[in-house]
């Protein structure tokens, strides 16, 4: 029973989550404008030599949807925070755990679209062949999301109630999101290029491991951090 | 979590005190062996000395940074602001041998690689490694709540340990993949003596330094507690 | 346990401060079922501070409180289930509609979102329940805080400056509502500015100096304008 209760929190946490940031003029927008700006100036530093783009277009793509991101994350708590709108959400007695959850998802589905419109706008700038490989790349786009999104909304959490949470959050975020970039970045190449090495294999368990271990570690922990 | 001056407060102890010279001792003796003793590598030379201190530095990073796992985890567990007062510093002596190992590996590489620095996955490691220090104490300079800086230092910090083996993985794979050349970093058995006694002599060397910086710390919050307790002096 | 778990509030040497200052410094109060306290206090007494401490909100750097029997800093959930707290702020999601906030709280609450409707109505909001709260005003928006608070089934009110933004009609509903909780058996505490609104509903008043309780008034008294040596309290004591 308690189950059910607690899927229901999620489940309401997100639809809510989804639809006042869908409401909100602002919002998706904006992270979106950011990423896409962030692309086209990684195009002026990397180019406008064909290959060189090539070569650099996956890292461009994540680091765009990486430095967007961060936007995203903070506003998840943002609206809460600046309505006081976290008091009664603290006040309703259950699982703190469900409140994560609930944004986990919301944010998963915002970073998800973000990136799907960083790789379109991306392969064309950067002027990239789609492989055949492709359905693999959405896997590992996907699982590189999940990693970004678990432990930035995690870190926004507490970043966002602090004074200097526009540089907290990139401080303490970007060194732990090493191995998210390492693996999205060095697969998204290797798959774009044919993965003659076999690599994309490797990156993708890597990246199932990391996003498992930070979503069961992030849920347990929570509480601890919202309540204080 | 009701802690009084009483409980926080942590007499200086002569035990501690003898067990600090030792590790002095300890290090000099040590070192002073190491050095006199090895002989000069045959690729590097008396340059090969300046890892007896890098490597055992490096060897403490990582301890250091289990002992924040560990008492944060403690932290969580059990709510006693003496666990996350002991990871916190830990952190900082960690933080401190982690600036150590980089710069002395950075020292050592120029010659040895040419460049002062080269993405080589250890070296690589211990920087992201420092990085994630660095924020767990930027952090904590941020939050004035104690016990809020205590429940989000214990995530931060734990979350930060169980991503260390993850990052060297993932650094590795990213050197081995492009065939890098890994560096020339294995130890001929003569240096293995010396190396050992150091990481002992370091060892004992960083739990003083924990220690202290943990002493010092209870005795900032101890007089935090009585001046409290004066502010609400005749309830 | 405590032992009087008959008790709706009972508070024993609650502090708390906020960096240097303390906002409280020793707060014991006990409040029974039935009961409609005020809790009065010039501005930056400690009022709001100390309701947010029983509404769970805030933990006591020293003493304890206990609602209903259960603790508040350890059986915070149980507390929660029996406490409708109204804050400063609504703290209503604005881009959605009246009726989408109230269905979020009953869907977090595991309430049946049958009759959300009627809630609103009880408040006077049944004509804008399809409207997004960005543009409610403020009388407005506490009058969905309010029916958004009676989802709970609340046993205590704690209400933090109830009338603030409220018109003559806001202020009969409001007074309704403590009416329906305390006929039930339950109780409420109310930080209050002015008395005038409360007129006739409050059994005592207390009032904070400086973080004490430092007069209290029962009865008839209790529903006039502070008396003046009252007034001689409330302004802050010279050195601390």
């Amino acid at each position: 029973m308690a189950w059910r209760e607690d899927l229901r929190r999620v489940r309401v946490i997100a639809w809510k989550d989804i639809t006042t940031e869908r409401r909100s003029k602002a919002g998706f927008n904006s992270v979106v404008a950011l990423a896409v700006t962030i692309l086209v100036l990684f195009g002026f530093a990397l180019g406008p030599e064909a290959q060189a783009l090539r070569d650099a277009a996956a890292g461009a793509m994540w680091l765009a949807a990486l430095f967007a991101g961060v936007l995203a994350f903070n506003r998840s708590f943002q609206v809460e925070l600046e309505s006081g709108a976290i008091e009664p959400l603290l006040l309703y007695p259950g699982s703190r755990w469900t409140i994560l959850a609930g944004k986990l998802l919301a944010n998963a589905l915002f970073v998800g679209l973000m990136l799907a419109i960083v790789v379109i706008v991306g392969v064309t700038l950067f002027q990239v062949a789609i492989p055949k490989a492709w359905p693999s790349l959405l896997g590992l786009f996907a699982l590189g999301a999940v990693g970004l999104v678990v432990l930035g909304t995690f870190y926004a959490a507490m970043s966002s109630r602090t004074r200097a949470r526009e540089v907290l959050l990139p401080l303490l975020l970007f060194p732990m999101l090493v191995p998210v970039l390492l693996a999205a970045i060095s697969g998204s190449k290797a798959l774009l290029t044919g993965d003659l090495m076999h690599e994309a294999g490797a990156w993708i368990r890597l990246l199932i491991a990391y996003d498992i271990i930070f979503v069961a570690a992030t849920l347990l922990a929570f509480e601890h951090v919202i309540e204080a | 979590m009701n802690e009084t001056a009483a409980t926080m407060n942590v007499p200086r102890s002569r035990a501690w005190s003898l067990f600090g010279v030792f590790a002095f001792v300890a290090l000099i003796a040590a070192q002073a062996y190491a050095v006199l003793t090895s002989p000069a590598d045959r690729d590097m030379g008396h340059l090969q000395k300046i890892l007896y201190v890098h490597v055992p530095a490096a060897w403490i990073t990582f301890l250091a940074f289990l002992v924040v796992l560990v008492y944060s985890v403690r932290y969580m567990l059990r709510g006693q602001e003496k666990d996350d007062l002991l990871a916190a510093a830990a952190a900082e002596v960690g933080a401190t041998f982690n600036g150590l190992t980089l710069v002395l590996g950075m020292i050592w590489g120029k010659p040895t690689w040419g460049a002062w620095w080269v993405w080589e996955a250890r070296l690589t490691s211990t920087l992201v490694l420092f990085m994630i220090f660095v924020g767990y104490l930027a952090l904590r300079s941020f939050v004035d709540d104690p016990q809020q800086r205590a429940q989000w230092s214990a995530a931060v910090g734990a979350f930060g340990a169980i991503n260390v083996p993850i990052v060297y993985m993932s650094v590795r794979w990213w050197r081995t993949i492009h065939q890098i050349q890994s560096s020339p970093s294995t130890m001929d058995s003569a240096y293995v003596l010396g190396l050992r006694t150091n990481a002992i002599a370091f060892l004992l060397i960083m739990i003083y330094f924990i220690r202290r910086r943990y002493e010092l710390a209870r005795l900032r919050r101890a007089t935090e507690l009585i001046a409290d307790a004066a502010a609400l002096g005749g309830m | 346990m405590n032992a009087e778990s008959s008790l709706a509030i009972d508070a024993q040497g609650i502090a708390r401060r906020f960096g240097a200052r303390w906002y409280l410094r020793g707060v014991s109060l006990q409040v029974r079922p039935g009961e409609v306290v005020g809790l009065a206090g010039a501005n930056g007494s400690g009022k709001t501070t100390f309701l947010r401490v029983l509404a769970t909100l805030l933990k006591p750097n020293a003493g304890a409180a206990w609602v209903y029997g259960h603790d508040v800093t350890r059986a915070a959930d149980d507390v929660r289930r029996h406490v409708g707290f109204l804050a400063h702020t609504a703290g209503l999601y604005e881009d959605l509609t009246a009726l989408e906030n109230l269905r979020f709280a009953a869907e977090m609450l595991g309430r049946s979102p049958d009759g959300l409707e009627a809630s609103l109505d009880r408040v006077g909001l049944a004509h804008v329940a399809a409207n997004r709260v960005r543009g409610f005003s403020a009388g407005m928006q506490r009058r969905l805080a309010l029916a958004r608070l009676m989802l709970v089934r609340p046993r205590l009110l704690l209400l933090d400056e109830p009338y603030a933004n409220l018109d003559a009609a806001g202020i009969d509903i409001m007074n309704a509502v403590i009416a329906e909780v305390r006929n039930a058996g339950g109780a409420a505490l109310l930080v209050l500015h002015e008395l005038a609104p409360a007129a006739g509903m409050l059994d005592r008043v207390l009032t904070l100096v400086d973080g004490r309780i430092a007069a209290e008034e029962h009865g008839p008294a209790a529903n006039a304008p502070p008396a003046a040596s009252t007034l001689a309290l409330a302004s802050p004591a010279g050195a601390r």
